[in-house]
């Protein structure tokens, strides 16, 4: 396992994520409230691009007629078929035991870190005054 | 196959009102009146989906020399209480009084109907049971009539007809879920139409045999509405009972039930867990007929199901559905046969399960010496 140098920490604003491949694999990373998080980029229902899914929240009711939006910008809306998915687990909430998305490390280390390895930065440059995201695979 | 032992429920069993004649003893002075002045008591006023004359309205060797099929007291008790064993048999009266127009009129027709069944048939044999009729065009009349009726614990669900003004889950109709939820009573819901809406999604069709085929599909619409509707969750103590629906649709239904809740549910956030599951506890469906060709196949549809609680028997007296005593059908498990004919049936009606339970207690205090 390597670890890979993907973006600049200040590329994916919260509430947003930015879509990198690594080692030919589709990886989304996600940025929820200052938190980063890397999922596959492929619904594990019928393979949809989750990049491109829409990022809300989690609609809960007490009861017919009663609507909560909770936890905004924590959840994940596959494009394809409108699953949700928590970005913080990659967990469905239709199936969650068996239906989630996979998940990869990722942290944010600063440049002069990353200068020295071991990381593989392949094509990306890197300057130490910068933090960077950094994907295990 | 015949029945293997005494003690079956029979959860859907049709006496009929002989004539609107025979309901004017239990109407009041002013609606006795009124339907003479208008020769409205020399009307049938029987549905069209359940007309009497047609082949598919009786069995020929259960149609009684005169009068409508179902309405011979003592045929009725020698070919279906005594013939199948029974130890309860729930009476559903299919009456046109739920298509009236008038809404007091339909009122006042249900509850003469009501009396009569209590009367004529409920009096006369205790193992008969009743189902509430009621006018569906106007909730209020409704649960006045169930809150009339719920002291007669003889009456053990309430009655509706498939196809009416609207689907059935919408909230204007939770009043009588919450009356029926209260006393005890499962809804019941008869294939038939009140013929307010076209049978199909895009109008009118030409044949009666349209008319009978397409009530599996109402029966599906009408576990949609009160799923989506959120009725199981507003009134977890509710049943709903489907009287000669059919249930060989289930496999699919559920399924796709499932599978579009997992991309749609945001809409309807209160089914808080997989449809199938919801609809596997609350809905039940009685046995005849049985629209699967073997015991092979139909075992395999149960096992798609994932349930053996969810049928319960049913003779449909005096419909045609099957042959001689042959009210089974053959290649079911002994257990799933005892879940049918009996724990089913208990399980669905309260008001059965504490009158088998009195029934038992009395039995085995008088066996003490």
């Amino acid at each position: 396992m390597s670890r890979y140098v993907v973006a600049k920490a200040g590329e994916v604003a919260p509430g947003t994520s930015k879509l990198v491949t690594v080692k030919g694999r589709e990886i989304g990373i996600f940025n929820v409230q200052g938190a980063y998080y890397a999922l596959a980029n492929t619904c594990p229902h019928e393979g949809g691009s989750l990049c491109e899914g829409r990022i809300t929240g989690l609609v809960q009711s007490d009861g017919p007629g009663q609507y909560k939006l909770l936890r905004k910008g924590e959840f994940l809306r596959c494009p394809f078929h409108g699953w949700e998915f928590e970005v913080a687990t990659g967990q469905s909430y239709c199936d969650p035991t068996s239906m989630r998305i996979r998940q990869f490390n990722v942290e944010v280390a600063p440049g002069e870190d990353v200068v020295k390895g071991p990381y593989v930065a392949e094509s990306f440059p890197v300057s130490v005054e910068e933090e960077y995201l950094v994907v295990e695979v | 196959m015949k029945l293997p032992y005494h003690g079956a429920i029979d959860c859907d069993l049709h006496p009929a009102v002989p004539s609107t004649k025979a309901l004017v003893p239990y109407l009041d002075d002013f609606w006795q009146d009124h339907l003479a002045n208008r020769h409205i008591d020399r009307f049938g006023l029987t549905l069209s989906s359940n007309a009497p004359g047609l082949p598919i309205s009786a069995r020929e060797d259960w149609r009684p020399a005169q009068g409508l099929p179902g309405s011979d007291f003592e045929l009725l008790r020698k070919q279906a209480l005594d013939g199948f064993g029974l130890r309860y048999a729930i009476c559903n009266v299919l009456h046109g009084a739920v298509a009236l127009f008038n809404v007091d009129m339909a009122a006042a027709l249900c509850t003469a109907v009501n009396r009569y069944v209590a009367k004529e048939w409920l009096d006369r044999d205790p193992r008969l049971r009743g189902s509430i009729l009621v006018p569906p065009q106007n909730v209020d009349l409704a649960v006045a009539e169930i809150e009339r009726c719920a002291g007669d614990k003889r009456f053990v669900q309430v009655m509706f007809l498939v196809m009416g003004d609207a689907p059935l889950g919408q909230r204007r109709y939770w009043p009588i879920f919450q009356a029926a939820e209260k006393h005890g009573l499962p809804i019941g819901v008869h294939a038939g139409s009140s013929f307010r809406q076209a049978p199909t999604g895009s109008g009118w069709p030409s044949y009666h045999l349209e008319d009978y085929l397409l009530q599996a599909p109402a029966f599906e619409d009408l576990i949609v509405s009160f799923l989506t509707e959120g009725v199981f969750q507003k009134f977890p103590g509710l049943k709903l009972v489907l009287a000669e629906s059919g249930f060989t649709f289930l496999p699919t239904l559920l399924w796709r039930n499932n599978k579009v809740w997992r991309g749609a549910r945001t809409e309807v956030p209160w089914i808080d867990r997989p449809p199938a599951d919801i609809i596997r506890d609350h809905v039940r469906f009685t046995l005849q007929p049985v629209d699967a060709p073997d015991g092979k196949m139909l075992n395999r549809i149960f096992e798609h199901v994932g349930s053996d609680k969810l049928v319960l028997f049913s003779t449909d007296y005096p419909h045609p559905h099957f042959e001689g005593d042959d009210a089974l059908p053959d290649g079911l498990s002994d257990d799933m046969i005892r879940r049918i004919l009996i724990d089913n049936p208990l399980e669905t009606y309260p008001r059965l399960r504490d009158a088998a339970g009195a029934a038992n207690a009395q039995m085995n205090k008088e066996a003490v010496p």
